[in-house]
Formats: C-alpha cells, structure tokens, sequence
C-alpha cells in the first residue's frame, strides 16, 4: 500500500514555485473540499441517527438491545428478535455460501485454464450485480414455492428431528431469507477469494508438489492456509453486507418480529423491519427507537466491515491485494 | 458522440424535470383500505380535470396520520379515527386543528386459504379472537367445527397472517376484537400497530392478502375489495344479534344504519347492533388539515372533497364500498367550509 | 494409503468444480427464469402508459422508467463530481493523515447498508423540506454513489505512470494543468467504466426510496414531488395479489436486469482492456 509520492515534499516546492500558480491552489482546494465532503457526510449521518435516536436511547438505555417486545400500543421497544433474525439469517447464509463459495474459488483459481476462469468468473460477479429487489421477486416467485414442494420436505424428512427444522414451515421464513442471501453474497466470497488464491506463490505449490504431495493437498494444506487472512476477510465483507440487505429479506423473511429455534419459522430483521415501519410509525417515540434500530445496524456493519478490511489489510502484506 | 448523446439524454430529462404549466400535483397517503376507491377517484378526477394530478401512496393508516402531522404529505387518510394525543401533537406541531372527512364505508373480512374448504366458514367473535390469540391452532378446533356443521376441516395448524406496519385495517380489526374479548383488550388492545401474539406478517392490504394466497391454511384480514378483486373465499361473522353475516354493500351500510354520527366525524361501527349489519365495518377517513395555505391547493381539496361527496360517490359500489349515508353526506358538505387558507 | 490420498485428491478436486457448477447454474436459471417471464409480459403499454387505477387490467410504467431517469441523474449530479474531485484529491494531493481519514471514512460509507442512508436522506432532506421528492430520492442514491466514485477515481488516477507526470511537468505545466490535460484524460476510460458500474448498482436500490421518493401513479413533474422508480414498482407489485401486477413486475424486472447487466458487461469489458493495456 505505499501510495506513490505525488506532491513533492516541502524542502523542494521553492524550486518550483513559478509553476504553482493560481490554478493549483484552486484545485487543491476544491478537490480538497470534495474530499471532505465523505468526511462530513459520514458525521451528519452519525449525527442524525444519534440525535434521532434521542427519545429511545433515553427511555430503554441498554435494555433497548437486551429486550425483545415490540409494542407499538404500550411503545415498549426492544431489539432483539430483529437482531436475532439479521444475525441468525446471516450466519446461516454464511454455512450455506461459503462452503460453496471457497469451493468454486478453488476451482477456479487452482484447477481451471485462466482464460475459462476469467470467463466464469466475470459471470459469476455479474450475480453480485443484480439488484436486491429482483433477488426478491425471484425469491416470492421461485425460490419459495420449490423450498415448500422440494427442498423443505426433504429437509424435514432427514433431519426433521433437528430442532432447527421443526415446527411448520409457511414459505416465508428466517431459512428462505437465509438461501436468498447466500446467493447474493457468494460473488462476493468467490472473486475476493480468488483473488488471493491467485497471488498464492507459485513456488509454494510447486514445493509441495515436489515433495509428492497430490493437487488436493497442496491447495488444502499449502495454498489455502497461505490465503487464510484474505478468505477470512472476504467472508467478513459478505457478512456485511448480508447483515445489511434489506429488500430481498423483507420479501421473504415474513415480518415476525421473535425469537425462535426454528429456521423454518417466519422471523424479522433489522433492515426490513425499518423498511416496513419506517413511514408508517406513528408516535415519536416509535420512530425514535426504529431510528435506534438503524443506529445498531450502522454499529454493526462497521464493526464487521472494519474487521474484514484489517483482515485483507494485514493480509496485503504478503499476497497483493 | 457519446458526449453529445448524453447531452441530449440529459436536457431530455431536464425537460421532463420542468413543472408543468399549469400543472397542481396533491400528494396523499395513509390508508391501504380505501387504496382502490381512491385511486379510481384521483384516476377519474384527473379525466375530468386534466391539469390536477392528485398522487395518493398507499402506505398504511398509521403512515397517513404520521405524515399529515409531519407536514411531508397535503392530505393523510386512516381507517382509525386520530385518537385525541394525535390530534393535540397535530396541533402543536401544525398550529391549527385537522379534521376527519369520512369518504366510503369498508369491511374488513377474514380471508383464509385452506386446500379443500370451498365454501364460506361462519366465523363466531370467539374464534376469531382465539385465532388471533393463538389459543386457537388448528382449523378442526370445536370452536370452528360447531359453527361449521357441514364443512369437513382438516387437522391442520392455522397460520395467522397480520400487517406488518401500522394499518387502518388493524385498529378496525383490533377494535372489534377488543369489542368482543376482554382478553384481548387487556392483553393486546387496540391501535393500529399492536403486539401480535402469533402470525407473520404482511405490508399492506395488497401484502396480506398476497400474503394468503401464497400460503395453505393461513387465515388474515383484509378489505372487502381485496378478497374480492382476487377472489378469494371470505367468511361469514356472527353479529351482535347473532346471525352469520357476510361482508356486503347490504350489511355494511346496515352497520352505519343506527349510528349516530359527532361533529368531528371520529366514530367506531364496529359490532353494530342490528340484525343484518357486519360487525367489523368501518368508515374511512380523509385527515385535511383546518388550514391550507397554499389557495390553490385549498381550492382542489375542495372541490375534490365536493365531488367526491357528490358524484364520487355512484364509483363506490362497483368496488364493493358501501356509499355514504344521506345524513352523513349533508353534514359533510357543511364541514368542507371550515377548511380555509391562512 | 496412496489409494485412499488419490481418491480424496480426485473426490475434492470434483466437489470443488461441483460448486462451481452449482453457482453457474444458479446464476443461468435466474437469468432464465426472469428473462423468460419478463420478455412474456413485456407490453408497448408498459413504455408508453401510467400505471392504471387499483385493480384494473392494462397501464404500465411509463412514470417509473422517467422517475428512475431522473433519480440517477440527480445521483449523478451528486454523486460523480464529489466522488471524482474527491479521488483527484486522494491520488494526486493526498498526502499526510487527512487523506487516509478520507479513505477511512470512504469505506465505512460505502459499508453504510443502503436502509440507513434512507434514514439519514430522510432525516435530512425529507424531514426539512416537508415533502417527499425526487430530490430526496436523488440525494440519498447520490450519497450512495460518492464511495465508490471517489474510489474508482482515485485508483485509476493512481495507475498513471508518474514518468507522464513528470514529462508535462518538466515541460512547464502547472500541477494543475498536468491532472487536467494529462492524468486525467489518461486514466478517463477507467474511471467512466467505474462511474457506470457505479450508477448501475444504485439504479437497482429500493431499500432508500421507500422514504425519500415514495411513489407515485402519476407522473412526477419538477423535482419536488414524489416520484415513482422501476425497482420501488417492482417491490410494490410483486408483494400485491394482483396477478396483473405481478406480471407488471416481471416485466419491470426485465427492463432493469437487462440494462443493469447490459452497463456491466460493457463497463467491465472496457475495464478488463484497459488494465491489460495499462
């Protein structure tokens, strides 16, 4: 990451004075207040989830994230079953996409031809360019129907005795939400993945593979732990933005707002609660603590993402970006 | 060339961008209940007066309340009336008084999707409030069996579908339930978002009944229109008199019969007495607030408000709503005067 | 032993081109699927009509695909010179710690879930002015845009060779002279590609709209009013039970995948020349 020197440092700017005319102020200035426009931007909307926020943080205090009644006729607000559903939908997409995702990127960076690679490769991130709100209307339309007469019958016939695949399932449910994010985030899993698989040494193979070890084991055991840091951080970055997704999950995640063990039972998030209630909230206090709700959203999302940037981050040292 | 195309593209836009000449936009929201009357009203009212385009968003009662207080929309529409704390936070935030202008009458009916039931289920106030309570699981239930001699219902769990946002069709609903069951009314209450104790939820009139259709054995509530336009079965409910009694132009009208209409036009019908009314009818209502400053936007609400009472009304039936009673309407037409510019 | 390791290597290798399968063939049966109902119910009223009144058959979204036009380009507006002079900045004054506080907070909004900045354009747009609009809407997918655009911006920006720097400086031109003339026009191709990828995925946004522009049956003169948008009719209708509407909504879904993935093609295969040729 060393950023080539472009301004040329102080001691030398005297010998170059006749040429910093007017015009170089002016640009400096200008592109330096759009610049600092990220900067306030990103406080205004700090601020403004903050002091948004006001009724509900003084009313619940902490207990607004430990509690789990949504009462909009007592206005008792709490955050829990929305987080319980963005967190558990989330992690859930994760199981399902990474697996897959880390497979594919292996494929594609160890086994593939690079012109083939490079071909499926640029279809796949076309996936990650598809709307949220068609990854909804695909999921009312096509997903769900095939999860209600396939998948969750067979689910429930072979581990049927898991809690987690218990209870009747309605279509809309915390488990389709999940299936819906993984496909929007498995792109993501497998270019950044293989991006870095792909800046794996070649000797590192090529040691392995001279000491008799086969193709399977080299990727798994050499080349893979290489790229440990740059998987996990693509992992975290599709976990971002599944915690964040809001269409495709409020069209399929059935708006409940509880706490259950099922997966097969409707649930609510964050994101698709605020997109619901967001206009319609009557009392103050009512908007306040969905603002609340966001201001969570935004604290956890940065987290993550801050995570998954030192991830790749610290990573970068040893396999280029 | 793609700088000169992009050019055109953009003036293009900018034209499109540019008001109209003479043109009047209203923006209006709240309400899912009445969504299809009104915008088959703003619809024709536009044939008849090109240059007025009246934009009503469907996006729930609550959602009209909330944004005609906040200023951000000319008129809110509800099926709750304001209760008196919305209407002093009104006050205090608009500094002048909004007023409730009753437009047509609805029913919410419960709407339910069970593979071989076809005909219409009677539905006592019991069962619908033990379905909504969740003490009520499974459509053979002795409750639902006794009301449904002839019917064969089948063992299975009831998925109860209910709006997911504050809705004009959840105070109606709720109030009768809190009507008819005091565990509801001090477990639950009534408002137009509340703490549901079991079901999924639904946005929108249009979500919930989508909602329905998608799922087998679920049961929800919608508008009349609703169930109608999409053809599904809805059930008979046992009034106050004890008769099963479906949601029609007939029985609804028959709930606003004896009702003895107040000066600010926020009254609740449901659970009428009277041996053919529906009892979970309601008015609907347009929130406009007392003072308009704009003159010309005071003057289409007006005049809207003066044709909808009047010729507005003969739209009404076709989308099942029941019209407005005669005495309503004159004192409607009295009221229209009270609203006024600066 | 040698067996059991060959059998593994092959098992593992086939599961990892399995997985690739599977995602190709995800990606072929939405593609199908959408395509292959959209095109169905794809009308000439859908271009030309309003929407018609609840209920009723025929209309389409004539309102929307103009109300989208407008958004993008008042996200445009807002969006691509912030997020250009900001990556000129980066790249060619950036230097010492506000620069990295930049970068920094530049990530973190891009990170921001597309919800939240509805709230925040709510907040501050909505809220202040009194009225839903196209403004709001516009301002909210422009804020989207600045990340990414400043980004792009400063990453091809710094692909320049320093040596074409250095030759116009040496041959008397300012600073600034030198990025307008020479860094600029020779990063330009990049940077246009990264703005298109960067317009098309907020043309597909629908999470910030729902408070900002709202929706509209009609058409939405000036920019002040609310307005309706391709992927906001589409959530309307495909959540409806109307059937008509859920056709509307395949047809609408249509319209925006293709241009969506038509931007991206082009986009990234422009993007892929350049860098070969970088």
């Amino acid at each position: 990451m060393s950023a080539a020197p472009t301004i040329l440092p102080r001691s030398r700017v005297g010998t170059f004075a006749d040429r910093l005319r007017a015009g170089d102020q002016f640009a400096y200035t200008l592109t330096l207040v759009c610049a600092a426009s990220i900067f306030l931007v990103t406080c205004l909307l700090v601020y403004e989830l903050w002091i948004g926020s006001a009724l509900s943080r003084e009313k619940f205090g902490w207990n607004f994230i430990f509690t789990s009644t949504w009462d909009p006729v007592r206005e008792d607000f709490g955050a829990v079953p929305f987080m319980f559903g963005t967190v558990v939908t989330s992690l859930v997409s994760l199981l399902i996409s990474v697996p897959i995702g880390l497979g594919a990127a292996i494929f594609l960076s160890e086994m593939a031809l690079p012109s083939i690679s490079d071909t499926l490769t640029f279809l796949i991130e076309l996936l990650a360019a598809v709307p949220s709100v068609i990854y909804g209307l695909l999921g009312i339309f096509l997903l769900v129907p095939v999860l209600e007469s396939v998948v969750v019958p067979v689910l429930k016939g072979t581990l049927g005795f898991l809690p987690i695949f218990s209870g009747p399932f309605y279509g809309v449910s915390l488990f389709s939400a999940s299936v819906v994010l993984s496909v929007m985030i498995v792109p993501f899993i497998i270019s950044v993945s293989r991006e870095v698989l792909l800046a794996v040494p070649v000797d590192q193979r090529e040691a392995a593979l001279s000491v008799g070890a086969t193709k399977w084991e080299t990727t798994w055991q050499v080349v893979v732990p290489y790229a440990k840091r740059g998987i996990y951080g693509s992992i975290f970055l599709a976990l971002a933005r599944a915690l964040g997704e809001t269409m495709a999950v409020t069209m399929v995640i059935g708006n409940t707002p509880k706490v259950q063990t099922s997966l097969l039972g409707p649930g609510d998030s964050i994101a698709s609660v605020i997109a619901n209630q967001f206009t319609e909230a009557t009392s103050d206090m009512y908007i306040s603590a969905l603002i609340e709700l966001g201001l969570v959203l935004f604290a956890i999302t940065i987290i993550i993402n801050g995570l998954a940037r030192l991830l790749i981050l610290t990573t970068g040292g040893r396999v280029a970006k | 060339m793609t700088r000169r195309s992009s050019l055109t593209v953009f003036a293009a836009l900018c034209c499109l961008g540019l008001p109209a000449f003479g043109q009047i936009s209203l923006t209006g929201a709240g309400a899912t209940f009445p969504y299809p009357m009104y915008s088959k009203w703003f619809d024709e009212y536009r044939k008849l007066h090109p240059n007025l385009e009246i934009n009503y968003q469907s996006i729930g009662s609550g959602g009209g309340i909330r944004q005609v207080t906040e200023g951000t929309v000319d008129f809110g529409a509800t099926d709750g009336p304001m209760t008196d704390e919305q209407m002093k936070a009104f006050r205090e935030k608009r500094g002048c008084d909004v007023l409730h202008f009753p437009t047509v009458l609805g029913a919410d009916v419960p709407v339910y999707n069970v593979p071989g039931v076809a005909t219409d289920l009677n539905f006592t106030p019991e069962a619908l409030a033990g379905i909504f309570l969740g003490k009520i699981t499974k459509w053979n239930d002795p409750e639902l069996a006794k009301a449904n001699p002839k019917v064969k219902l089948p063992n299975t769990d009831i998925l109860v579908i209910h709006r997911s946002e504050a809705s004009g069709t959840t105070y109606v609903w709720v109030d009768y339930l809190s009507k008819i069951s005091s565990e509801w009314q001090t477990k639950v209450g009534k408002g137009v978002a509340v703490n549901w104790p079991v079901g999924l939820g639904g946005k929108g009139n249009e979500g919930v009944a989508g909602q329905v259709k998608e799922s087998a054995n679920s049961i929800g509530y919608v508008e009349l229109i609703y169930a109608a336009q999409n053809k599904m079965s809805y059930g008979r409910v046992r009034n106050s008199a004890g008769n099963f009694v479906k949601a029609d132009l007939a029985s609804v009208t028959a709930a606003a019969a004896g009702v003895e209409m107040p000066d600010d036009f926020r009254v609740s019908i449901t659970n009428a007495s009277g041996k053919t009314a529906y009892p979970i009818a309601s008015f609907t209502w347009l929130l406009i607030p007392e003072v308009i400053k704009d003159k010309q936007k005071l003057d289409v609400i007006t005049g809207f408000l003066h044709w909808m009472l009047g010729p507005g009304q003969k739209f009404t039936e076709a989308l099942e709503y029941a019209p407005l009673p005669k005495p309503v309407v004159t004192k409607e037409e009295k009221a229209i005067s009270k609203l006024h510019g600066s | 032993m040698r067996n059991r390791r060959k059998i593994v290597n092959i098992v593992m290798l086939s599961l990892t081109g399995a997985c690739t399968v599977v995602i190709i063939g995800i990606l072929l049966v939405i593609l199908g699927y959408l395509f292959w109902n959209g095109a169905r119910y794809l009308t000439v009223d859908f271009f030309t009509k309003l929407p018609a009144p609840v209920g009723e058959s025929g209309g389409g979204m004539a309102n929307a695909i103009v109300g989208s036009g407008k958004l993008l380009l008042l996200a445009v507006l807002i969006g691509v010179p912030f997020g250009f002079l900001g990556g000129v900045y980066l790249a060619e004054f950036g230097t010492g710690i506000f620069p990295s506080v930049v970068r920094y907070m530049t990530d973190l909004l891009n990170g921001v879930p597309s919800i939240v900045i509805g709230i925040f354009a709510y907040g501050v747009v909505v809220a202040r002015m009194h009225h839903f609009s196209t403004l709001a809407g516009g301002v909210a997918l422009g804020v989207m845009m600045v990340p990414i655009a400043l980004r792009t911006t400063e990453e091809f920006l710094r692909g320049v060779p320093q040596s074409l720097r250095e030759g116009a400086m040496a041959l008397g031109a300012s600073k600034a002279r030198t990025i307008a003339t020479v860094v600029i026009p020779a990063a330009i191709k990049g940077i246009f590609s990264g703005m298109m990828l960067d317009l098309a995925r907020v043309a597909g946004e629908t999470a910030p709209l729902l408070f900002t522009s709202l929706g509209n049956r009609f058409w939405s003169p000036g920019w002040d009013k609310p307005t309706s948008a391709l992927p906001e009719m589409i959530y309307h209708y495909a959540i409806s039970p109307y059937d008509e509407w859920h056709r509307q909504a395949w047809a609408a879904g249509f319209v925006l995948l293709t241009l969506v993935l038509l931007v991206n093609i082009i986009a990234r295969q422009v993007l892929a020349r350049t860098s070969h040729a970088g």
